[in-house]
């Protein structure tokens, strides 16, 4: 199988809306099926109680809005609309039950949205420790001890430390695959093009773990061969894209304007661990302790200390890229407030960006690409933007 | 002596005037352009209101005639189009000579102001050859407002008397664009009954109506003489805050709106209007009280002015738009309805290669789903449905529109009423009919008299 | 025309205390006292007193800002240094009063903070802004994340977090920062006489049940909060405001008299409001005169009820002091789940008899405002009562369309007053 067949069936799970490929697994399986809005759900614990997680990242540009404008002012990012319209539409029908962990006070506030427009379904919002202490940890370990309780009611299986262990062993080895695919990229950025590595990703919200690891492992093998030309590209990392999406045709245009994405924080629950879980005596204390100690850091989650800034430098340097992109949904608080910060960090490490913001269902990726190939253009003439 | 209730409706491009009598029966209607001046507007619309309301008991006169009954249907559209014929050559004497004072105000050399008069004299002669021709029955010329027809004919004239004459054109087109709007300023309704004179004189010399004259002469003096008692007056609209009236004599246009499109469709629930400026989404009861609305954000993305703005990026008319849209097989997926990103939009589409009907398509949809949102926020839709407002004239917006109306709530009986222009100024002369306490004794007249421009004067015939 | 009008009691003595305050902070340098920011919404004011600390809150500064028409050059100064127009202009009105020297309200310059008291209560934007003020100060910050109530209710396992957090590490901080160790006794007065103001303001509250009612519990009430929501709450002055305010507010109903407005006491009172969100602060007089004008008052509102909802019983319980404050903060108002707060506007709307519910939809604050929409039409199928929906900023004047605010509201109305006459 070749890359293209393996992105052509990526691009079709992209696509559907009517979620095809759960109805088919709920037929084939018997099972339950729990949706999660990104940033972070630990997903492992829907999956050991038998249950398939399924990431909703809103309806992209695919969707015509017109409930969703009902529930939200034009003030608000996109997101939320466009998965109110893909509930209302029934698109949704097939999830036994959505969780809503905490990204910003929209989707929070989504969560209590949805419990009065889906009553009668299962509905959770997952709060996370912004503290990393002893408090936080044990706060946490409470939240994901109710979680598994509602989970395992819902399906009907117990989530033993057997089964928690299996769960946390698969999304390590898919994470493994990912953080291939990741490092294949910046060694070989010609090899692995952004929108496909994008779309595989997309993929992983939807596929059975396993089935999207087997899947990651075909591409890579079939990309380590391919024959595709280096181009004289600049190497950046994009920043800011972890939850509103943007449309494809942007991620296709911020690599055709000459550059390299080399890193990213798209769809980044599925690699917001940074090594793998322990798997042990203790899986649930496993996977708190991950989340804890051992994560990205992004602009949802607290950053104790002086180190803000500090691991999008860190990014730019193991990725050997020459300039950061910072990409934020029009009305994102997390990713706007957090974007000054960051700014500084690189200024102060010498560091070129660039910034701009779009939405799910931005139209003109024209301008986009002009930013990003011009920004690309000045790290080539001058190593640095004007 | 007829008593009669007045409703105006100040909107931001057009200003309406409706008169009812006792029993909520319209007697006449009259529009014209808001300009940048509101109590004359106000005064215009009610005038050509007036006028339209005399015209109407004319036509119940010469219809209830026994002699000229079969007659009066061909015999009013005469009169009309003379009426308004005999008005348009008046204010093109009154725009020549404005012209004539801007020329001499802006102390042009000798020569070159006689060559200006020269040029003048004969733009505005043929101006009004070509008015005789324009104003006949069943011509669009008389309803359409004097700056814009005099706009399109002058332009054309200027060009052609540059090419006999050393005149520049941008000189005369300064000189128009002085005088329009000074002759703006003023009203001509004053004149009435020289008008209907001078339409009397001309229908009366026709084969068809001569044998009559007498009867016909007879019947318009009488409605000439006619006097009109208003006894309450209720203004509404955006520019409402600006009548000089009591604050019972204002309403908001949601209430009128509702209630005037309640008066067209008594049945209907829900009733969205697409305007210039901005759309609303208003719900009615079984009387036509709203009882509950939402109106668009503070831009006016998906408005009217929207369309407005794609038809200069493309140098169409506002009203090509729709049907050029309706050719599309194969809309554009389009999301934002920005004014400000039009023109960017646009371009960008048409550098991608995208057909103009199927970009337009995809603008109109995305306009009638803006709608959708509006509706759905204001409580959707389940009975009769009622769609108003300047955009309704567009074909592309309506289909568009009936589509989704029909997708998210079932089958409906939609009303599209392109003589919507109105539904405001109905409202509020059913709100003035209405209104408890609204009688002439009630009124803060001394306040409305300081204002005889819009204000209640006992009697409206001068 | 403006009424000449007499400034009440209650009104002068707030006036004296936040000068008195705000002079102390000015003298803070000199003096040595230690210095705390922190947040409205679960703020332990006792806390930081019984450590005599100094409490500056940058929400009240950046709507003294906007209400003194100088938050519009501040937040042009945010967003030339590189901050986004799309969000919170608290944060930016804030950042650029400290760009452009840090002048108080009161024209007395703000001492720089020794701690960063991060209560994390209710709204996210409050972690970027302490990330953000963390960088321009370099002080240390300690952080206390309050949960929120998604499921509408305090959990064991929540109160308990709280508690911790505030033992575990809130506390140490304090007690470095001032020097002292914790005087609980200290804290257990404070916490007492808190619940004694506690106890006058909810008897204001519910004084809008009158008819005609004696408090516009919106614009009034946003004076009425003043003290017990900032700075004072837990001191004798505060509870000195409470008992003259509530002596005025007898006052008034034994004499059958509104609330004072600024264009004097509104008698006429057409319309009982419910209202959600916060006001807008730069035409905050404009905007309350809009509702003068149509004889409107606000019977009961949520904004005022940021920094706790005493009439749905809770008190500050001097027995239990890490408890009752983790209680507090847990029990703002926008802490609540959505579910939660339709059903308090919808009490209200009943106990108030309210004619309708008003929401002023705030741009900046998706805390209140996401998902109002949604509020408002179940509140309007649950009540009966219509709704209305503006939307304005808290203190970025460019939001703030007075036509199109005015052209909503007296549509609402004259549909109110339709409605009525039709009944």
């Amino acid at each position: 199988m070749g890359t293209q067949d393996i992105i052509d069936r990526c691009e079709r799970i992209y696509r559907d809306l009517d979620f095809g490929y759960v109805h088919e697994w709920k037929a084939r399986t018997g099972g339950k099926a729990v949706g999660f809005m990104p940033v972070y759900v630990p997903r492992e614990l829907i999956h050991a109680a038998g249950i398939l997680p399924v990431g909703i990242m809103g309806g992209g540009d695919d969707v015509e809005i017109i409930r969703g404008d009902a529930y939200f002012q034009s003030y608000i990012c996109h997101i939320p609309r466009s998965t109110v319209e893909l509930g209302l539409a029934g698109k949704l029908d097939v999830l036994d039950g959505m969780l809503f962990p905490a990204i910003c006070d929209v989707i929070r506030n989504l969560s209590g949205m949805w419990q009065m427009m889906f009553a009668h379904k299962y509905v959770r919002y997952l709060d996370f420790p912004q503290t990393f202490n002893d408090a936080g940890r044990e706060f946490y370990r409470a939240e994901m001890a109710e979680l598994l309780v509602d989970l395992e009611a819902l399906s009907g299986i117990q989530a033993t430390p057997e089964r928690l262990n299996a769960s946390i062993a698969l999304y390590n080895a898919n994470r493994r695959a990912l953080a291939e695919l990741y490092d294949l990229r910046s060694a070989e950025p010609q090899r692995v093009p952004t929108s496909e590595l994008y779309l595989l990703l997309r993929a992983g919200n939807v596929l059975e773990v396993s089935e999207h690891t087997a899947m990651l492992q075909q591409y890579l093998a079939a990309a380590r061969v391919s024959q595709r030309p280096l181009r004289d590209n600049v190497r950046v990392v994009a920043s800011g894209l972890f939850c509103e999406q943007p449309p494809l045709s942007m991620v296709r245009a911020m690599e055709n304007s000459g550059c390299y994405i080399v890193d990213d924080d798209w769809v980044l629950g599925a690699r917001y661990q940074l090594h793998d879980t322990a798997t042990g005596a203790n899986p649930l204390g496993a996977i708190v302790d991950a989340y804890m100690s051992d994560t990205v850091a992004t602009a949802t989650r607290y950053v104790e200390g002086d180190d803000k800034g500090a691991f999008l430098v860190e990014q730019v340097r193991s990725r050997h890229a020459e300039g950061v992109i910072f990409a934020a949904a029009s009305f994102c608080d997390p990713a706007l407030l957090d974007r000054p910060m960051g700014q500084k960090a690189l200024a102060d490490a010498g560091i070129p960006y660039t910034a701009f913001t779009y939405s799910e269902n931005t139209g003109q990726v024209q301008v986009i690409k002009e930013q990003a190939g011009t920004f690309a253009d000045s790290i080539k003439l001058w190593g640095a933007v004007a | 002596m007829d008593c009669c209730y007045i409703g105006i409706d100040l909107g931001s491009t057009t200003t309406k005037a409706v008169f009812l009598d006792e029993h909520e029966r319209i007697m006449g209607r009259g529009i014209t352009n808001s300009r940048s001046n509101y109590a004359l507007a106000c005064q215009v619309a009610r005038e050509e209101a007036e006028i339209n309301a005399r015209f109407g008991l004319l036509r119940k006169k010469l219809e209830a005639s026994t002699s000229i009954g079969a007659l009066a249907e061909p015999l009013m559209a005469v009169l009309a189009c003379n009426y308004a014929l005999a008005q348009h050559l008046e204010q093109l004497k009154a725009l020549h000579a404005e012209c004539q004072e801007v020329a001499h105000a802006h102390a042009l050399p000798q020569p070159e102001l006689a060559n200006v008069g020269l040029a003048l004299d004969r733009i505005f002669s043929a101006l009004a050859t070509q008015a005789e021709l324009d104003f006949h029955p069943g011509s669009t010329a008389a309803s359409d407002f004097f700056r814009d027809l005099a706009t399109s004919q002058y332009l054309k004239q200027a060009t052609a008397v540059t090419r006999e004459l050393p005149v520049s054109f941008d000189r005369l087109v300064g000189l128009f664009d002085a005088a329009i709007i000074r002759v703006e300023n003023h009203s001509f309704a004053g004149l009435y009954r020289e008008y209907l004179e001078f339409a009397t004189a001309r229908a009366t010399a026709d084969a068809r109506f001569a044998p009559f004259a007498a009867e016909i002469a007879a019947a318009v003096k009488e409605t000439a003489e006619l006097r009109f008692t208003v006894l309450n007056i209720v203004g509404t609209g955006y520019g409402r805050l600006t009548l000089p009236f009591a604050r019972e004599q204002i309403r908001s246009e949601i209430l009128c709106h509702g209630l005037g499109a309640h008066y067209m469709f008594p049945d209907t629930r829900t009733v969205l209007d697409i305007g210039g400026q901005d759309t609303k989404a208003i719900q009615v009861d079984g009387d036509g009280i709203v009882t509950g609305f939402q109106m668009n954000d503070r831009c006016a993305a998906g408005c009217g002015r929207y369309l407005g703005y794609i038809a200069d990026e493309m140098s169409i008319g506002v009203h090509e738009l729709g049907p050029l849209a309706l050719q599309s097989k194969k809309p554009v997926k389009i999301n934002s309805t920005c004014t400000v990103f039009a023109g960017a939009e646009l371009r960008e589409l048409m550098s991608l290669g995208e057909k103009r009907e199927d970009i337009l398509a995809g603008l109109h949809r995305a306009i009638v789903l803006r709608a959708m949102s509006l509706l759905a926020r204001s409580g959707g839709v389940d009975s009769e449905f009622t769609f108003t407002g300047g955009v309704a004239r567009n074909q592309a917006v309506t289909s568009s529109l009936e589509k989704l109306v029909f997708e998210n709530y079932g089958k409906m009986k939609i009303n599209i009423s392109t003589d919507s222009i109105f539904t405001g100024a109905v409202g509020a002369a059913l709100f003035a009919k209405r209104d408890p306490k609204g009688v002439m004794a009630d009124l803060e007249v001394s306040q409305l008299a300081k204002n005889p421009d819009c204000g209640i004067a006992a009697t409206c015939s001068a | 025309m403006n009424a000449e009008v007499q400034k009440e009691e209650s009104m002068v003595l707030q006036k004296k205390m936040i000068g008195e305050h705000f002079e102390t902070l000015s003298k803070a340098g000199e003096s040595g006292r230690k210095v705390v920011y922190t947040f409205v919404p679960g703020n332990l004011n006792e806390l930081i007193l019984a450590f005599d600390l100094l409490p500056v809150h940058p929400e009240v500064n950046a709507l003294q800002s906007g209400m003194r028409k100088l938050s519009g050059d501040y937040i042009q100064e945010a967003e030339k240094q590189g901050h986004s127009e799309d969000v919170c202009t608290y944060v930016k009105c804030d950042i650029g009063m400290l760009k452009k020297g840090n002048i108080g309200p009161t024209g007395e310059k703000l001492p720089p903070p020794d701690l960063l008291l991060l209560s994390y209560t209710g709204c996210f934007t409050f972690m970027k802004w302490f990330e953000l003020l963390k960088q321009e100060y370099g002080c240390p910050v300690v952080m206390l994340q309050v949960p929120y109530q998604a499921e509408g209710k305090i959990t064991a396992s929540q109160r308990e977090f709280v508690a911790r957090q505030l033992r575990d590490v809130v506390v140490p901080a304090l007690e470095q920062v001032s020097g002292k160790k914790l005087d609980e006794d200290r804290l257990k007065e404070l916490l007492a006489s808190s619940a004694r103001a506690e106890d006058d303001l909810v008897y204001v509250w519910e004084s809008a049940k009158h008819k005609p009612s004696p408090i516009d519990a919106y614009f009034g009430g946003v004076y009425y909060i003043g003290p017990i929501f900032t700075a004072f709450r837990g001191l004798p002055s505060c509870e000195a405001y409470y008992r003259e305010l509530r002596r005025e507010v007898d006052y008034r109903i034994a004499h059958g008299m509104g609330p004072t407005t600024p264009e004097g006491e509104l008698r006429q009172q057409k319309y009982r409001i419910v209202v959600e969100g916060p006001p807008n602060w730069t035409s905050f007089r404009d905007f309350w005169k809009i509702f003068h004008d149509e004889g409107v008052v606000m019977v009961a509102s949520t904004y005022t009820k940021v920094g706790g909802l005493y009439e749905q019983g809770f008190r500050h319980d001097p027995a239990r002091p890490f408890e009752t404050l983790a209680e507090y903060c847990l029990g703002c108002y926008t802490n609540r789940n959505l579910p939660a707060r339709v059903d308090i506007i919808a009490k209200y709307v009943e106990e108030y008899e309210a004619d309708g519910i008003l929401f002023n939809s705030i741009k900046s604050c998706n805390s209140f405002s996401a998902g109002q929409l949604m509020m408002l039409r179940e509140l309007e199928k649950r009540t009966g009562k219509a709704g209305a929906f503006i939307e304005s900023d808290l203190v970025d004047p460019r939001y703030f369309s007075a036509a199109n605010i005015k052209n909503r509201l007296e549509s609402y109305f004259q549909m109110l007053e339709a409605k009525r006459q039709a009944a």
